[in-house]
């Protein structure tokens, strides 16, 4: 893959590269956005509030990727169109909620002295984990339950991923693209109403633990006035995460012999089976891999939004956007796209932006992906002939 | 089970055996009374339209609950709820004159286009006499204007927008649920109270038409008592994420948030303006605070501990210590085993208003029951004395402020209430400028 | 006849055939009975049955000819209905020129999209059609409220204008949208024993509508036109090399299936005067697409079909409710009623889409064609099982 650099020194170069560019990029839109408020609208905007919509556009950009990533993985490698992965990303979030709820499980006790709404004696719920560990303790578990509910997500999600792969993908590898999709709407139908049939349509709180509750005081740090650039430590720790995830994937494809052959199944898949490489194994790793970086992804995600049935669907548009922006068989570009759509989209929420084109905030992803589609034919970094038939 | 047969045309074959040939136009069946599906002698049906796919199934479902509910008492079942409580004694629990009650129900999906195909296929196949239901002004008003044209009454469900009955408002349509006015209304002394008349306050608003009345109806009623409004932002209905939104409010030089927002768009604001941690925050040498005009205990549920403290306005809940409430209460709670949300509330009052309506009418016919409806007053249905004001269709009545419970007993005690507004605080004139355009047209009984 | 071949002329009349007969066809059941339940000839749902089946049929010519799959054709009928619902407000109820405009608009919104979309291929393609159609939507929800109605839809008033029509009726009412005096929504119904069929004014002008479009998309299929079409489907890169260009073919495939699409808005209107803005979302653009393929994209016949289908789930399926599934197993002891109806109940009413979700899976599991290789199926079976009947002592081929 030519978006792979191979040489160290080039390494070296490009990163240079990036960086300077990243540099440029941040100073440039700050003056742009800066001129054109001031003016239109004579406010001053401020670099405190443009380092506050940087945050939220990582932040933002950070699920953008991570479900682009995924989506991304399956068409490069098998080339299947999923429309059931927004479905991995809400069964992430409802595996954090069913754990939150296994671990605040609890029995009934009478209380006398109070009464419910019907003026029976008051049923008080008691957690099971009061009486294995006590109530302190108790409370710590029910507390982590989403840092917990990590560790369990990644063998669920992986296994959901195999099964799904080996149950129903599998035979859609020869089939046209409009029959993935026609099968992986249906799959992701089907995944939504289960949920909703077990967890109802509301939107169900699952805190952070309290101790990620609050704000970092950005403000402070870079010198500026305490409460001026407060961001949230969950939605940090979330872009943290989302970092520390897309750099393993990519390790793990860069540096084992394992991601060789799937790096050199997404560019030759024929070539590679001729060789006698059973690739079709490791494309249904790479699967359980998607499907897990999906999971982890609504996982993470659950304290920033209540989970609900609908939230795969929600991010599913979305998240197709990013990755033909990105670039078709394309990771890098992905993750780049990602990024950009969330910081831009973070640009036009700013107030003096919409009151200069009313309704930018809501067309700005699809404005920039015509934009970007018209002036890079294959989006961002794509390659040629992929899925352009 | 009894057998049941919910067609209209299960009544009308007997009169039709092998009458091939014999062809009558739909819309001008005078022999059934002069209006569309008049119903035959043993039966009548009622067409619950609510929302039982998409965000708002929930609510959706607890709608049709009350309906349930609602059907029972009227056919003589059950410990008869309100009807005991209701100040108007029209109704015996024989079902509505002397008809058995059925009724058919359909998925709007909150949706304006599905809502009013499933309306259709009620009147059309199925020959429902009354629609009611549905959990959004979208849908509520466009499914208002096609009972209008077909001629069939629409009892309104939770609509909130003032255009149901301002600008949309339709001589068929009624609606018992409040408006954004009366929100704005009902809060503005509260948060005068509460939070004093020196504030500054940020609004983010549901790019849509339910938003922009909401946020004009609280900002004018705030403003009038000398809070100034720092900014509005308009938000995007499928937004999810409204941490751009928030970020800036810090630093906005406002103290007080207004989140014109409802359902999943509430919740998640919401959620995001705590994780930013506006409700600790100070600015201007005061307590930083947020409002939700609209609350509903269901959707307070999904935002969770978020909710402690924030002031906002609904129309009913279940805590309400009157006579009518309680019987509600009672009854729900037995059968279903956890209190009704005000969705079902204002359901099952449409449910008995009609039927009341009817029987006090003593005709089916929309143009008698609108007339019976139109400036009728009543009690005993929970929320005080009540005015169904002829000029645009809309109930006068208590307006309930509430606050997000700080210790909450059990999952559906979240909200407290913190005053019950007087009726002839939140009453306004028909041609309020908030109501401006469109008109009530005549009654349409179809035929 | 009619310029069509045999054997697509015999399509043709089967199609007229059924839509003629379509009030006898879809209410099989007597009125009254347990099973009337499933009927589907009343006026609302008939008339979505063929107004979605254009819809439909004209996505397929895009599709199933060129292989391009827009993501954003629900913009289109939205655009016509707009059209179609402005015309009612400001010119008369006559539902003829409301059409002409849906039609005209959408033809022109759609050669505007199409000219831009129609630079890109595969998936970019898909994504610049979704995205138009999803800026159409957010925008038509919101800012542009005063000419879209926004989230209530675009509706008529007592106050509009109408100038060659009334504003309102004598009794003080909206006019209904009519063809020359003919009211859209007047009915005949009419009683055989048990049995009672409607026959509806405005699902008969849709469904001439439709015949015509389908005998249209025969034409198109068959010329030398779709022949082109197919080419730049099979190998555009060696269309190309022989010195053709083919964009102004997929062009104008993607105008004439915009079009078919404001004829669908335009007549959606004529049947039910309102307009709202989510019938440009993309999940409405992503319904066409999965009829067209649950059908069997590329057939004549086979979206028509799948629009069929989906429209009876979305409306039959989601009306049962409980009570009459008791109903319908109240022969069986309770306790076993009570089974039954438990087993059933996440199938129906508030579940049905998971119905639909299930049978989209199972359709393109099996039935790789879509309904119409289904279809094919049942018609082979018959074949085979008529020379088999003549032979009753051929043994059962192993299957």
């Amino acid at each position: 893959m030519s978006t792979y650099v191979e040489n160290p020194s080039g390494t070296l170069k490009s990163t240079f590269l990036t960086l300077a560019f990243l540099f440029a990029a941040f100073w440039g839109s700050f003056l742009i956005l800066r001129t054109v408020i001031g003016f239109s609208s004579g406010d001053n905007f401020s670099i405190q509030q443009y380092i506050l919509q940087i945050l939220n556009g990582l932040d933002k950009g950070s699920a953008y990727a991570l479900i682009a990533l995924g989506l991304t993985l399956i068409f490069g490698t098998l080339g299947v169109v999923n429309f059931a992965h927004g479905a991995l990303f809400m069964l992430g979030a409802f595996v954090a909620v069913t754990v939150s709820n296994l671990l605040s499980l609890s029995h009934k006790v009478v209380d006398e002295t109070r009464t419910d709404f019907l003026g029976n004696p008051l049923q008080v719920e008691v957690p099971y984990m009061y009486d294995l560990f006590g109530q302190a303790a108790g409370d710590v578990i029910i507390d982590w339950a989403v840092p917990i509910s990590i560790i369990i997500a990644i063998p669920i999600m992986v296994a959901i991923g195999f099964i799904m792969e080996r149950g129903l993908i599998k035979y859609f590898y020869k089939r046209p693209h409009a029959d993935q999709i026609l099968v992986t709407f249906g799959l992701a139908i089907v995944i939504q109403e289960i949920v909703k049939y077990f967890y109802g349509a509301n939107p169900i709180p699952t805190p952070a633990p309290d101790a990620f509750v609050g704000s970092f005081d950005f403000g402070i740090a870079l010198g500026f006035q305490a409460n001026e650039i407060i961001y949230p430590y969950w939605r940090l720790v979330y872009f943290f995460f989302s970092v520390v995830i897309i750099g393993a994937v990519f390790a793990f494809l860069q540096f084992t012999t394992f991601g060789m052959v799937v790096r050199a199944g997404m560019a030759d898949r024929e070539t590679v089976g001729i060789l006698g490489i059973n690739i079709d194994k490791r494309f249904t790793i790479m699967f359980g891999i998607a499907a897990a970086v999906a999971g982890l992804a609504g996982v993470m995600y659950a304290p920033i939004n209540s989970p609900n049935y609908h939230m795969g669907m929600d991010f599913l548009v979305l998240s197709f956007v990013v990755v033909v922006v990105g670039g078709m068989g394309s990771l890098p570009g992905a993750v780049a796209a990602g990024f950009l759509l969330g910081i831009l989209e973070s640009f036009a929420s700013i107030s003096q932006v919409i009151d200069m084109i009313p309704g930018i905030n809501q067309i700005i992803i699809y404005l920039v992906a015509i934009i970007i589609l018209l002036t890079r034919p294959r989006g961002l970094m794509g390659r040629k002939g992929v899925m352009e038939e | 089970m009894s057998k049941s047969n919910f067609s209209r045309r299960g009544v009308l074959k007997t009169g039709m055996v092998a009458s091939a040939g014999m062809a009558l136009p739909q819309y001008l069946r005078a022999q059934d009374g002069g209006f569309t599906n008049a119903p035959g002698d043993s039966d009548v049906v009622l067409g619950f339209n609510v929302p039982q796919t998409g965000p708002y199934a929930d609510e959706g479902a607890d709608e049709l609950r009350a309906y349930e509910l609602a059907v029972e008492h009227l056919n003589g079942g059950g410990d008869g709820g309100m009807m005991s409580t209701f100040s108007s004694d029209a109704l015996e629990g024989t079902g509505i004159l002397g008809r058995e009650v059925k009724y058919v129900t359909g998925d709007t999906q909150t949706k304006s286009d599905a809502a009013r195909a499933s309306a259709r296929s009620m009147i059309e196949k199925d020959g429902a006499i009354m629609i009611t239901g549905g959990s959004s002004s979208g849908v509520a008003v466009a499914v208002q204007a096609l009972c209008q044209e077909a001629g069939i009454i629409f009892m309104a469900g939770l609509t909130h927008s003032n255009d149901t009955t301002g600008k949309d408002k339709r001589a068929n349509g009624f609606r018992h649920f409040f408006n954004s006015y009366m929100s704005g209304a009902a809060l503005a002394p509260v948060l005068e109270a509460a939070y004093g008349n020196n504030r500054k306050a940020y609004h983010l608003t549901a790019d849509y038409n339910w938003g922009y009345t909401t946020q004009e109806a609280v900002q004018s009623s705030t403003e009038a008592m000398g809070w100034e409004t720092v900014n509005t932002v308009l938000t995007p209905l499928t937004q999810t994420d409204f941490s751009s939104y928030i970020a800036p409010v810090l630093n906005s030089g406002a103290d007080v948030l207004v989140l014109n927002h409802y359902g999943g768009n509430m919740v998640n604001s919401l959620t995001n303006a705590v994780q930013f941690g506006l409700r600790e925050a100070q600015a201007n040498g005061q307590n930083f605070e947020i409002v939700v005009p609209l609350y509903s205990r269901l959707m307070a549920k999904g935002a969770g501990a978020n909710v402690k403290g924030i002031f906002g306005s609904t129309n009913w809940h279940w805590s309400l210590q009157d006579a009518g409430s309680q019987a509600f209460v009672r009854s729900f709670g037995t059968k279903y085993g956890f209190p009704p949300s005000q969705a079902a509330h204002t359901c099952y009052v449409q449910t008995l208003l009609y039927a009341d309506a009817v029987t006090r009418a003593g005709s089916f016919n929309p143009c008698a029951v609108a007339e019976a409806l139109e400036d009728f007053e009543f009690d005993g249905l929970g929320n005080g004395p009540t005015l169904y004001r002829g000029e645009d269709h809309q109930c006068f009545k208590d307006v309930l402020v509430v606050k997000g419970k700080e210790n909450p007993d059990n999952e559906f005690d979240l909200l407290e209430i913190v005053e019950v507004t007087p009726a002839a605080q939140v009453t306004y004139p028909a041609d309020h400028p908030q109501f401006a355009g469109g008109a009530l047209g005549t009654c349409n009984p179809g035929a | 006849m009619l310029g069509l071949e045999k054997k697509d002329f015999r399509l043709l009349l089967i199609v007229i055939g059924l839509t003629m007969l379509a009030p006898f066809i879809l209410n099989p059941f007597p009125a009254g009975s347990e099973m009337a339940q499933f009927n589907a000839g009343y006026p609302d749902l008939m008339q979505r049955f063929v107004i979605f089946g254009i819809f439909a049929i004209g996505f397929n010519i895009l599709f199933g000819l060129t292989g391009y799959l827009s993501f954003g054709h629900a913009a289109f009928l939205g655009a016509g209905s707009y059209g179609a619902v402005w015309m009612f407000k400001l010119l008369s109820m006559n539902v003829l020129p409301a059409i002409a405009i849906s039609v005209i608009i959408a033809g022109l919104f759609s050669l505007l999209i199409g000219f831009i979309s129609l630079r890109r291929s595969g998936i970019y393609f898909s994504i610049l059609t979704l995205a138009f159609a999803q800026m159409s939507f957010a925008l038509a929800y919101s800012v542009l409220t005063p000419i879209t109605g926004g989230e209530t839809g675009l509706q008529l008033a007592l106050d509009d204008p109408r100038i060659f029509g009334a504003s309102q009726t004598a009794t003080g009412n909206i006019p209904v949208p009519a063809l020359f005096g003919l009211e859209m929504r007047s009915s005949y119904e009419l009683g055989v024993g048990s049995w009672l069929f409607t026959f509806n004014a405005g699902y008969y002008l849709a469904a001439v509508f439709m015949i015509f479009a389908f005998y249209m998309s025969i034409r198109i299929f068959r010329s030398p036109f779709g022949m082109m079409l197919r080419a730049i489907k099979s190998n555009q890169t060696r269309m190309s090399y022989t010195g053709l260009n083919a964009r102004p073919y997929t062009l104008a495939a993607f105008v004439i299936s915009g079009m078919y699409a404001g004829l669908a808005g335009g007549l959606m209107a004529s049947m039910d005067p309102l307009a709202g803005a989510e019938r440009m979302q993309w999940t409405a653009s992503g319904e066409v697409v999965l009829m067209t393929i649950l059908g069997g994209a590329g057939t004549l016949i086979g979206p028509v079909l799948g629009a069929g289908m989906i429209k009876y789930f979305e409306n039959i399926f989601s009306k049962i409710n409980e009570t009459i599934l008791h109903g319908w197993f109240a022969f069986l002891p309770d306790g076993l009623e009570n089974v039954v109806v438990a087993m059933i109940y996440p199938f129906i009413g508030k579940g049905w889409h998971l119905t639909l979700g299930i049978v989209f899976m199972l359709v393109v599991i099996f039935l790789p064609g879509g309904l119409v290789q289904g279809g094919q199926k049942i018609a082979a079976a018959f074949r085979r099982k008529k020379p088999e009947d003549a032979k009753p002592n051929a043994t059962e081929p192993a299957e």
